[in-house]
């Protein structure tokens, strides 16, 4: 199956080819040409076409499921707190909420909800399902699907949003696959459409070269999951009332997966790179682990300083892939991005570019990180690093 | 013990750069590649197998050209590869494209381990190997760091942003792998003649036990709206391009002062 060009309506602007995600239009006599064993039908240049010269096969979706309504947030918790991410998407849901006047409402999963339901009301949910039992101390997958499909089934939301965490990107697509809906990764921006109440989820792909708006607007519930630091939570608003709805699930099964161990990941002293203010981050450019050190020092001469690097030196092993930045790593909005040997690729750019201010240490003059950077130097990290920290050590000393 | 590790070929997204002037993409010399994370499922059932005596079955849904890559999983120690191929299972979103896959791996059956890439590249969703668990009915754990055999469960170690955690479950499990305990091995000679020799065999939808409307396009929630390329903003940017990297170093301080960043 691919798209179809009406070679008498195709006008030859090529604005089709430029948006084809997998390279599978190009310009033949002056007309676009299809390969269609390249061509995924996804669409996108059916829109983009100005003379509505591209169409495809009408597509017959068989299961439908458009009953729901109100915006979802599942809240996710770390030490029986509300976790950063569940505030910020609580944030931008009462917007998207208010626009399609439906209710945002959060779920909360835990072995006791303590006043949880009062923070996340505070956040903006106007509702809060409560699910506790022992049981759910931990993150499991099995009882937490179990869990929230029987509500969802229930009580049937228009959409909902889950932090795209380690455990809500376990977690979003087996319910998903469960509730047999469409579910978005990663999205970076959310809109709704109020006359239909269709959420726009729109998210990074191939590698963040690329940005798509996906809809699912045939199932209920339209699924997605955001990546943490991409919205900002709103102020905590004490003076906010929400409706509190406890929720008892039927037939609890025991989990086939157990947890025998966990230890907590940080080590005393050391901050997570998304809690970071001040990030000296590593690329290929510093050339071997050693100089990671280097790294270590200036980031040891700001409060909350973290080290962190790209993909290519996570792929090394030159530092952990907890403190990789970029699309398949981790957002990060630092007060200050020091990248230092790293050429700039989008792949990393996507996952830093919010930074307040970046600073960029690069050989090549080149390199695409000079251009999204307010200070920069070319030339080589190891000469330098090593005289900047000391100019800045003698400063804070003096 | 019966592993499948479901494999993806991806365009080699590093190499993928933007005409800075049309700002379009230039796909033009980029590679067709195994996932890189793909590649750490495989090695780890690789050590499986080196340790506990395994049959590993390469899958992967793609195009014909897919093969190159259940051949290089067979050069690496794969004994077997499965291509599932059908122009019906274009236009797959993750949905149908888990719906496919669990299909495939029922038809190939027996199984106690099923495995993927933490997620793939291109589309960097980490959503098919859950949503196979989900379909296949049975557990699963995601993001791998470990995956070992003792006293007849599988035990996994897996981290979220707070914790490192151990787990156990008993076969059949499905597990993602976002990193192997060692570098994914290269192909031996002797690796490399079995996988010129080796058979794969193809499964197309009338082969699976499912409807065709949940597959492909038609069996698809999610629909791309539009496509376009990130805006680029245009940043004031102060570049530092001087030969005496004293004098460098001194120049980017005293901005650095100048703006705050750097307090005492």
């Amino acid at each position: 199956m691919a798209v179809f060009v009406d070679r008498e309506k195709c006008i030859g602007c090529e604005s089709c080819v430029a948006v084809c995600p997998v390279g599978a239009l190009s310009m033949q006599d002056g007309k676009a040409a299809v390969d269609a064993e390249q061509c995924i039908s996804c669409g996108a240049c059916i829109n983009e076409c100005p003379v509505e010269a591209i169409s495809r096969e009408a597509v017959v979706r068989e299961v439908k499921n458009n009953e729901g309504s109100d915006l979802w947030v599942m809240a996710e918790l770390e030490d029986s707190e509300p976790v950063g991410v569940t505030y910020e998407l609580l944030g931008v849901t009462a917007e998207l909420a208010k626009k399609a006047g439906e209710k945002c409402c959060a779920v909360l999963i835990a072995a006791d909800a303590a006043d949880i339901p009062q923070k996340l009301i505070a956040a903006g949910a106007d509702k809060v399902y409560v699910i506790t039992d022992s049981r759910y101390a931990d993150y499991n997958t099995d009882l937490y699907t179990d869990a929230f499909c029987q509500l969802a089934e229930a009580y049937k939301p228009n959409a909902v949003l889950f932090g795209a965490t380690a455990d809500g990107r376990d977690f979003a697509p087996r319910v998903a696959a469960r509730l047999h809906t469409g579910l978005c990764a990663d999205c970076t921006a959310l809109d709704i459409a109020a006359e239909n109440n269709i959420v726009e989820w729109t998210r990074p792909a191939l590698g963040g070269n690329i940005l798509a708006t996906i809809l699912c607007d045939e199932h209920r519930p339209q699924m997605g999951t955001v990546r943490p630091k991409v919205f900002k939570a709103a102020a905590a608003d004490a003076s906010r009332t929400g409706e509190i709805i406890s929720f008892t699930v039927q037939d609890v099964k025991a989990s086939s997966v157990e947890l025998l161990h966990k230890e907590a990941l940080t080590t005393s002293g050391s901050i997570k790179i998304e809690d970071a203010e001040v990030i000296c981050s590593g690329g290929r450019g510093m050339g071997c682990v050693d100089n990671f050190k280097l790294l270590e020092e200036l980031a040891a001469l700001f409060e909350n300083g973290a080290i962190a690097g790209s993909r290519a030196v996570v792929d090394e092993g030159w530092i952990g892939h907890g403190q990789q930045v970029g699309q398949s790593g981790k957002t990060v909005t630092p007060k200050i991005y020091f990248a230092c040997g790293i050429s700039g690729a989008i792949q990393h750019i996507s996952g830093m570019n919010a930074s307040d201010i970046i600073i960029a240490i690069n050989k090549d003059a080149n390199a695409p990180i000079f251009k999204i950077a307010q200070y920069g130097i070319v030339g080589d990290i190891k000469e330098i690093l090593p005289k900047l920290i000391a100019k800045i050590k003698a400063y804070k000393e003096a | 013990m019966n592993i499948i590790v479901c494999l993806k070929q991806v365009p080699d997204t590093e190499a993928v750069k933007l005409n800075p002037e049309t700002n379009t993409l230039v796909r033009d010399g980029v590679e067709n590649i195994m996932n890189p994370f793909d590649r750490q499922a495989l090695e780890t059932a690789l050590m499986l197998k080196d340790k506990e005596g395994a049959k590993v079955t390469v899958l992967t849904m793609g195009l014909p050209q897919a093969t190159d890559i259940l051949k290089e999983a067979i050069a690496m120690g794969a004994d077997d590869g499965i291509l599932l191929s059908d122009r019906a299972l274009a236009g797959s979103d993750t949905l149908a494209t888990s719906i496919a896959l669990a299909a495939a791996v029922k038809h190939i059956g027996g199984y106690d381990l099923v495995m993927c890439g933490k997620q793939a590249v291109d589309g960097d969703t980490a959503q098919v190997g859950p949503e196979m668990a989900e379909h296949l009915g049975i557990p699963q754990i995601t993001g791998a760091l470990k995956v070992e055999f003792a006293d007849g469960r599988f035990v996994v170690v897996r981290e979220n942003e707070s914790s490192v955690q151990t787990l156990a479950c008993a076969a059949p499990l499905l597990v993602t792998v976002t990193r192997a305990e060692k570098e994914p091995r290269f192909a031996s000679i002797k690796g490399k003649m079995k996988a010129r020799k080796a058979v794969i065999s193809t499964l197309t939808v009338a082969d699976l036990a499912i409807d065709t409307k949940l597959v492909g396009l038609s069996g698809s929630p999610t629909k791309v709206k539009k496509v376009f390329t990130p805006e680029v903003p245009v940043v004031e940017s102060e570049i530092i391009n001087e030969e005496d990297t004293d004098k460098a170093v001194d120049m980017l301080f005293d901005k650095l002062v100048e703006a705050k960043i750097i307090t005492r």
